[in-house]
């Protein structure tokens, strides 16, 4: 079957298992790795991107639910919010082993989008959804608050 | 062209390394010595080669080779760094390149004749070798200029990247001097550095993998595509030690991807077109499993027969005076048991590799942590001799030691199911998250009991501890070096060398048997030992009435730097000024892998449940090679420690994991993390490692805060369990 969409703004066709996860049809099918596999079961955020802007899991998000709609991917992401929180990454050498991280940026452009001058309160609660088991908390933390100083000035 | 896309690595990533490396490369230090002067390097600085390390471009490009696996815990930079610091490069142009697997050149220092990465080792083993590296390809761009220029070597000054004389005014790039510096024979004698003239070596430089890591270019094993490549998902028994009785396989044939079904001595191999198709495959299996060897004990039954265990006198790791008597004379008596349940690494990225296997040699891709092991474990599986296996060495999406496995268990699965194939394609061989939580090699499950007693003035004169649980080196290769008199090194680390001045003391070890398999896991022995001695620590000097920082600091006069970082994590957490009601710090001191660490916890306690809301952290790791490294892993090891003490648990249900992913075995989350404040003692000491010293203090300190803040102690982990 082949499905329809956007991904990080050029029309794609795929030919798949409209079952497949959204995840392995960006992985292997189209070739876009940077979109990581952690728990399969939208339990830790690795594999977030953004479906019409909104952060999606999708791991657990079937690529023919999303035929005609926009996906875009760590590869994919630009804009100013974009620079700001990836810029605040490497500034505050937030990584670690790095896998979880593209999908922290992800959550953490969605929150900024959102919400431009977040507390550590709404910092938590947008990214409690991404694990990362290296623990760089303290430094998502503080480069989403960088980031978000960068966009004021 | 979709951006970011990136094409597939094919076949001729090796040509394309050549190719690349052809095109820039001038001196190539190591690689293209002549036999005759690598060996005498050989000879004049013992088993290893020196300057396998570094090759410098003509584009002045400085790469430089590293013998360690970069997960997270910023080897790469540091190994660069310290490099960099002797060949006075220009940071700017420094890159890292994964060292091929070849013990020769790339051993671990501490590992005897092993490559591999571990142990927190890398700098410590690696800092006089590269700085060596790095010194001797300086002499010969210094001693090239001296050639071109017509004046004396003495006189010529390297500052980032530029060779210069300033008497002449000339100058060049490292580029223009290489093909120069390439044909001198290879310096064995090149002093280093006063460390007072460490430019590099101390600052705050930026991870080199930041940037890769922060766009989606950075390359793990799971990323790895080559033409071809086949996926496969393994069927494992649901109870350790039971194997393939008989297995259907017509339905998952019928799934649409599925190429083929090859049966392996760990389970059924589903090998499809993707990843997808392979999960589908594995979840129409049918398999009947043999489980006559299998372990089919609970947990909690575990348990219980290791408490009995610990009531009996062990085999002895430690003895010191006679304990018994001073536990009979003791003015007070302490008494407290431990459980420790098992643990799962779960690291983010799962376990996966990809094979390419022929009938001459075997490839590998991996974020391989024990290149020499999994080269030999490979070879057996592949029939072939080790040096016919190589390894490509990616990013590892952590570890935290599940990637150094003794038997190689993911790498050699997959070399199994290449070989069932007969080599027709290459195989990307994928742990799911489950297969995962529940494969096994855990942090092995223990129970302690401790006797301490204090004399009638509260100074402890007596310290009686048992420990009872599964040895992980038993039946390794590692086993001859670290298993002595029945006592498995790892299994007592950290209690072994209490630090505390304690006359009368003892601390023996039950072996037990049990059908799980276990691993070190980051901090290993210390990950119980430390919460066992540092409770007790804190109980004893409750009942001697005293503040635990001071007790602590009183019993540590011979041990200067437990008291330098003890110190100066009170002094900064400002221990002893007043706290809120229903708050409390707790403080705890530990040493692992040759790093001292200090952690004083804040707690807050509302109700039945507590919030860690700060964490001050002191750490000497000898010479600082990069201070924002060492705070990052002293971070992450202080959320990777709470990670485990908050809520982590592998339980067995009559032998079946009842764990399965991230809803049920959960690690911490960024609400639960702590503000985390790190201070480094300065040092002169050599440097040792910082990925695994920050994890064992935490836990204690948590727990003597929650003591602090409600009186209650907590003696088994997790600390929420339910």
């Amino acid at each position: 079957m082949t499905i329809s969409l956007n991904l990080n703004g050029q029309p794609i066709s795929l030919d798949v298992d409209p079952d497949m996860p959204l995840l392995w049809a960006i992985r292997e099918v189209v070739g876009l790795t940077g979109t990581k596999f952690g728990c399969g079961m939208a339990q830790c955020g690795a594999c977030t991107v953004h479906l019409d802007g909104e952060p999606t899991r999708s791991c657990v998000t079937p690529v023919g639910a999303v035929e005609g709609r926009n996906v875009t991917t760590i590869e994919g992401v630009s804009g100013r919010v974009a620079q700001a929180v990836q810029e605040a990454w490497q500034r505050l050498d937030v990584v670690q082993c790095g896998y979880c991280q593209s999908g922290q940026i992800m959550s953490a452009i969605a929150l900024l989008q959102q919400t431009p001058k977040p507390t550590d309160d709404e910092i938590d609660a947008a990214m409690n959804g991404n694990i990362c088991r290296c623990a760089t908390y303290v430094r998502i933390r503080a480069a989403i608050h960088e980031a978000a100083r960068t966009m004021e000035g | 062209m979709i951006p970011g896309f990136r094409n597939v690595v094919t076949g001729s990533r090796r040509t394309f390394l050549k190719g690349s490396a052809a095109a820039t490369a001038g001196l190539v230090i190591g690689f293209n010595l002549p036999v005759g002067a690598r060996k005498a390097v050989a000879q004049a600085t013992g088993t290893f080669a020196p300057n396998a390390f570094v090759r410098i471009g003509r584009d002045d490009t400085v790469t430089v080779i590293a013998k360690h696996l970069e997960m997270g815990q910023g080897t790469y930079t540091g190994l660069a760094t310290i490099l960099a610091e002797e060949l006075d490069a220009d940071w700017s142009q420094v890159r890292v390149e994964a060292a091929p697997a070849d013990a020769r050149l790339y051993n671990n220092l501490h590992f005897g004749t092993l490559q591999g990465t571990g142990g927190s080792t890398a700098i410590a083993n690696s800092y006089e070798q590269l700085r060596k590296a790095g010194a001797a390809a300086r002499a010969m761009l210094v001693e090239a200029a001296a050639e071109v220029w017509g004046v004396p070597a003495r006189e010529i000054t390297v500052e980032k990247g530029q060779v210069k004389h300033q008497a002449t005014g000339r100058s060049a790039r490292f580029g223009e001097l290489v093909d120069r510096a390439a044909m001198r024979p290879v310096p064995t004698d090149v002093p280093l550095k006063d460390p007072q003239n460490f430019t590099l070596i101390g600052t705050r430089l930026p991870r080199i993998d930041s940037k890769a890591k922060t766009n989606g270019t950075a390359l793990f094993a799971l990323d790895v595509r080559l033409e071809g490549m086949l996926t496969a998902l393994v069927a494992r028994p649901p109870r350790f030690g039971a194997t393939v009785k008989s297995f259907r396989v017509d339905r998952t044939k019928a799934v649409p991807g599925v190429i083929d079904v090859v049966q392996i001595p760990s389970g059924v191999a589903v090998v499809a077109t993707g990843f997808w198709a392979a999960k589908t495959g594995r979840d129409e299996l049918e398999i009947e499993w043999d489980e006559s060897n299998a372990e089919t004990r609970s947990s909690a039954e575990i348990m219980e027969t290791y408490r009995r265990l610990a009531t009996q006198p062990g085999a002895v790791a430690r003895r010191d005076g006679d304990v018994a008597r001073a536990l009979a004379g003791a003015a007070k008596r302490i008494s407290a048991a431990f459980e420790f349940p098992y643990l799962a690494h779960t690291p983010m990225e799962p376990l996966n590799c990809v094979v390419r296997l022929s009938a001459t040699e075997c490839e590998i891709w991996a974020g391989d942590q024990f290149q020499t092991v999994d080269q030999m474990n490979a070879a057996t599986a592949a029939g072939l001799r080790p040096e016919r296996v190589k390894i490509h060495t990616v990013f590892a999406g952590g570890s935290f030691g599940r990637r150094a496995t003794p038997t190689s268990d993911y790498i050699v699965e997959a070399v199994h199911i290449a070989k069932a194939l007969g080599g027709r394609a290459p195989i990307k061989l994928v742990w799911t998250r489950e297969d995962d939580v529940r494969g096994g090699r855990y942090r092995p499950m223990y129970f302690h009991a401790l006797e301490a007693g204090l004399d009638a003035q509260g100074n402890p004169i007596a310290w009686q501890h048992r420990i009872v649980g599964q040895s992980i080196l038993e039946g390794t290769p590692f086993a001859q070096a670290m298993v002595k008199n029945g006592v498995d090194l790892t299994s007592v680390e950290g209690a072994q060398n209490l630090p505390y001045a304690i006359p009368n003391l003892t601390v023996e070890l039950h072996t037990t048997k049990v059908g799980v398999p276990v691993l070190w896991w980051r901090s290993v022995g210390s990950t119980h030992t430390a919460f066992a001695t540092e409770v007790v620590i804190d109980e004893l000097a409750a009942a001697a009435g005293r503040d635990p920082y001071q007790f602590r600091r009183a019993l540590l006069a011979g041990h200067p730097r437990h008291r330098a970082v003890l110190d100066l994590a009170a002094e900064k957490a400002g221990w002893g000024t007043p706290l809120p009601a229903g708050k409390g710090r707790g403080i705890a001191v530990h040493e692992s892998f040759n790093s001292f660490v200090a952690q004083v916890a804040e707690v807050a306690v509302e109700g039945d449940t507590f919030r860690v809301e700060r964490v001050v952290c002191a750490v000497d790791c000898g010479v600082v090679i990069n201070p924002d490294v060492v705070r990052a892993q002293m971070e992450g090891g202080i959320g990777f420690a709470l990670s485990a003490a908050l809520a982590e648990a592998i339980t067995l249900d009559k032998g079946v994991v009842e764990q399965s992913n991230f809803h049920d075995y959960t690690p911490l989350r960024i609400a639960d993390m702590p503000k985390v404040e790190v201070h480094i003692v300065p040092s002169r000491e050599p440097p040792t490692g910082v990925g695994e010293p920050g994890v064992p203090p935490l836990a204690p300190a948590v727990a003597n805060a929650i003591f602090a803040a409600k009186g209650e102690r907590i003696r088994s982990l997790p600390l929420r369990r339910t």
